[in-house]
């Protein structure tokens, strides 16, 4: 399953040392967030046209999880608080 | 019910019957006293032990701030999904990250849940709601449907497995509760969208 979906511009990092790679906020399903609040959310938090929330809010519904932000790990770790505020269940991690 | 339709100026009006507004009241009101900043879970709040190389006041001002546990999931399922890990696959990071934001995010949800309660009168009746409390009311009814939906165990089969219930099953209710906090949220999500 991949976790990077094309909407958001990851660069290759598999063969850059662990220290420059990127963190990544993730996204994951749950059973109870309903799809138009998931985009709601997407649009309001990160300011994301609705094309791009959309379609990020299918990553999440479809393939369980998705990748909706990548930077500093400070940064990251914001969004995470910002989306546990909004009841959305999400993670932070460093690319691999 | 009727639902939450938009206004000029960004806000939100719905009206709710007085039975109706009771439910949510009481719905609401537990979201509060679950998440109340300074309650801890009863099932983890097992004393840290305490670094012997730290002035005592320190150690004091830090337990004051985050209190024993924080940096400990929450064992209650319904307060670990409210208070979600922040790393999956790293316990430290999580439980550090933990000690460190889980009070505010508290507070938050507890506020939200508050300014529901602020502008959802007792007897039902007309609702209301600026930009800013109809924002507080997404936030909380989805509080209260996270916490429903896992003491119900729902899943993505939730129609399914609801119409497969006899209506007196004592889940019955519990899951018309559930699908009616999910159609009110979503009349809200639309009028702000």
């Amino acid at each position: 399953m991949s976790t990077a979906p094309a909407e958001v511009d990851l660069p290759r990092s598999a063969d850059k040392p662990v220290s420059d790679r990127p963190w990544v906020t993730i996204v994951w399903n749950d059973p109870v967030n309903l799809m138009s609040y998931v985009t709601y959310v997407f649009q309001h938090v990160f300011g994301y046209p609705k094309k791009k929330a959309t379609k990020l809010m299918l990553d999440v519904h479809h393939k369980g999880k998705a990748v909706v932000a990548a930077g500093a790990r400070e940064a990251m770790e914001h969004n995470v608080e910002v989306l546990h505020g909004y009841g959305l269940w999400a993670t932070v991690r460093q690319d691999t | 019910m009727e639902p939450f339709r938009s206004v000029r100026g960004g806000g939100a009006r719905a009206w709710l019957a007085a039975a109706e507004a009771s439910l949510l009241r009481n719905l609401v009101g537990q979201i509060m006293t679950l998440v109340e900043p300074g309650a801890s879970d009863p099932q983890t709040s097992a004393p840290e032990t305490s670094d012997p190389s730290r002035p005592d006041d320190l150690a004091a001002l830090e337990e004051m701030l985050y209190p024993p546990g924080a940096a400990q999931t929450p064992e209650d399922p319904v307060l670990a999904r409210l208070l979600p890990d922040a790393y999956s696959d790293d316990p430290e990071a999580a439980g550090e990250f933990r000690k460190y934001t889980e009070p505010a995010l508290r507070s938050a949800k507890y506020e939200v849940a508050k300014q529901v309660l602020d502008t959802l009168p007792e007897a039902g009746g007309r609702i209301q709601l600026s930009k800013d409390e109809a924002l507080a009311w997404l936030k909380a009814l989805n509080d209260v449907r996270l916490a429903l939906g896992v003491r119900l165990g729902v899943t993505e089969e939730f129609e399914e497995d609801w119409a497969k219930l006899k209506p007196d099953d004592p889940q019955w209710t519990a899951y018309e509760v559930y699908a009616w906090l999910g159609a009110v949220q979503e009349s809200l999500v639309q009028a702000l969208a």
